[in-house]
């Protein structure tokens, strides 16, 4: 079943035309992997779901409905969360206020609270420092677990393993191992190793456009396709 | 060197950083003064200003912090405040005279509010037909801000005409303090204490609930709580409206600190009221105390101690400061 349909979608950033025609489905369930080269227009696919940079023309239909003009905060409603390549985590807030600040109603569910803390124990050992004070990863986690804090049905993760040490990087993966056992998760990546060991379905995007999509394990296999999208050896 | 620096700036914070500044300023000019009985009532008089400046700068510090707005029609909240006060308490005159501090408190506090209800009316105005428009445009919020406080400035002038008006204190306000040689005017001791309870009370509010917490976080990463499924839009209405009413409460405030008003008061207390917000941090209650704090402070003992420096001495802290912290005291953002 398909969770998410992009349609002809095209997003204009001030003068410049970033993506020119964007097409493809998230089905519902596991990771579903976008790849590409730098600036090829992942991340501004991601933000023109989330509704932060509006498309036009072209649709986002997220369980069947419509919902290229709805606000960022109703698409965020609609049960899906973001965490952006900058991890958009607020500093000056602790690590608890972080978290409570992502729950509709304000207080914590203890089992969802007590598996994040399973998932990342540094967000419990460090719950009350303001988190400006935390390390790159410790910050990348917190941005994760605030997207989790409460059942969503799609999460947009756009780079997570970005500057962040191999340890971290095998930390997260097992991490979103277990989150996409109960939701879809929509990663952006250019860590091709990464990618691989987490997606079931991807797309490359190259200059603004779809070039490829399918299974991750036949584009796995296909070297050359790789080197012409990817330019992983070339 | 370094080391000893680091060493020197790690204890420095560890015993309240950028908050001990007015404690250094207090006792760099309880020497320069000499005359301990000078120093507090100009210590009194300054906390007072500073407490009064604080009203008037927090809910400039915060729409900026939040909505990216820069709002130089702030002032017409302070003028309009002071004006309406002033005109509440005139028509008040009798329980204001009267030798009972319960009609004297009863017609300051219908003074006080009427000053509120006008800032949450007109900053729910302000927002919705003047600012909202001009979202995200610099150039025009400044040109159409200054616009609608040239406006404002006239519309007093229109009702209330040029002629200073004068303000009357209630009658357990007026007079000081005599504790041995120092004397304490009981009106800046009053503003002190409103002033503190209001921090107090706003302070409370931002650490310890949730709308509190959403505007901390929007001030940092509007973007971001939106994404987390907040309306930051809505949100900013109900802080404009906040910060009107606080600006409309200090205008009222100061207006029975200075007892002669005239519709050019906010556009002249603006400019203190930006230095006081540039040098707290954009965005930051606590730095916005402090900032006011400071230039209250600075004010009244540079007045004392070198009269002809005390229009200059302001901007020499605020440059002094952006010096050594170009984000402020102590910014929102980290």
């Amino acid at each position: 079943m398909t969770l998410l349909s992009i349609r002809n979608m095209k997003t204009d950033i001030g003068q410049y035309a970033v993506l020119h025609d964007i097409s493809f489905d998230v089905p519902e369930g596991g990771v579903f992997v976008l790849l590409g080269r730098n600036g090829a227009g992942k991340t501004t696919t991601l933000r023109s779901i989330m509704g932060l940079w509006k498309p036009s023309p072209g649709s986002v239909l997220f369980k069947g409905e419509d919902i290229t003009s709805h606000h960022t905060a109703d698409i965020a409603r609609k049960g899906i969360a973001y965490v952006p390549e900058n991890m958009g985590i607020f500093g000056t807030l602790t690590v608890d206020e972080n978290l409570i600040l992502a729950t509709t109603s304000g207080r914590f569910d203890p089992a969802r609270l007590a598996r994040i803390h399973a998932l990342f124990p540094a967000l419990e050992q460090f719950r009350d420092k303001q988190a400006w004070s935390l390390s790159g990863g410790q910050k990348q986690m917190l941005s994760v677990a605030r997207a989790i804090i409460e059942p969503r049905a799609l999460i947009l993760i756009d780079e997570p393993t970005k500057g962040l040490a191999p340890s971290i990087v095998d930390a997260m993966a097992g991490a979103f191992r277990e989150i996409a056992q109960t939701t879809t998760i929509l990663l952006v990546e250019q860590n091709f190793t990464f990618a691989r060991s987490l997606g079931r379905d991807m797309a490359v995007i190259d200059d603004g456009r779809v070039a490829h999509s399918g299974s991750m394990e036949d584009f796995a296999a296909d070297t050359a396709l790789q080197d012409r999208l990817l330019s992983l050896s070339a | 060197m370094n080391a000893l620096t680091e060493t020197l700036g790690q204890k420095l914070g560890r015993a309240g950083g950028v908050n001990l500044l007015p404690l250094v300023v207090a006792a760099v000019a309880f020497v320069l003064i000499g005359a301990p009985s000078s120093w507090v009532t100009l210590t009194v008089a300054g906390l007072a200003m500073g407490m009064m400046l604080f009203l008037m700068a927090s809910g400039l510090s915060l729409v900026f912090g939040l909505m990216d707005v820069l709002n130089f029609g702030h002032s017409a909240f302070v003028s309009f405040g002071a004006f309406i006060s002033a005109t509440v308490l005139a028509g008040l005159g009798g329980w204001l005279t009267a030798d009972s501090w319960v009609l004297n408190s009863l017609a300051l506090a219908a003074a006080y509010l009427a000053a509120i209800c006008f800032g949450l009316v007109a900053g729910w105005f302000f927002e919705t037909v003047i600012i909202k428009p001009v979202y995200r445009d610099h150039l025009r919020q400044i040109l159409i801000t200054i616009g609608a406080m040239i406006v404002a400035e006239q519309t007093i002038l229109a009702f209330w005409g040029g002629t200073p008006l004068s303000v009357a204190r209630p009658n357990f306000l007026e007079g000081s303090w005599i504790i041995g040689d120092v004397s304490i005017e009981i009106y800046r001791a009053f503003a002190f204490a409103l002033g503190a309870v209001v921090f107090i009370m706003l302070y409370l509010v931002l650490n310890r609930t949730r709308i509190g917490l959403l505007i901390r976080a929007g001030v940092e990463n509007r973007e971001m709580v939106e994404a987390l499924g907040f309306r930051v839009d809505r949100l900013f209405v109900g802080v404009f409206m906040l910060g009107s009413a606080l600006a409309a409460l200090g205008g009222a405030m100061w207006a029975g600190y200075e007892t002669l008003i005239t519709p050019a008061l906010g556009g002249q207390l603006m400019i203190v009221v930006f230095i006081v917000v540039i040098i707290g941090g954009l965005g930051s209650i606590e730095g916005t105390l402090l900032g006011a704090i400071l230039v209250g402070l600075m004010t009244n003992y540079i007045g004392f101690l070198a009269p002809k420096l005390a229009l200059a001495s302001n901007m020499i802290l605020m440059v002094a400061i952006l010096l050594w912290r170009p984000n402020g005291l102590r910014p929102a953002v980290k």
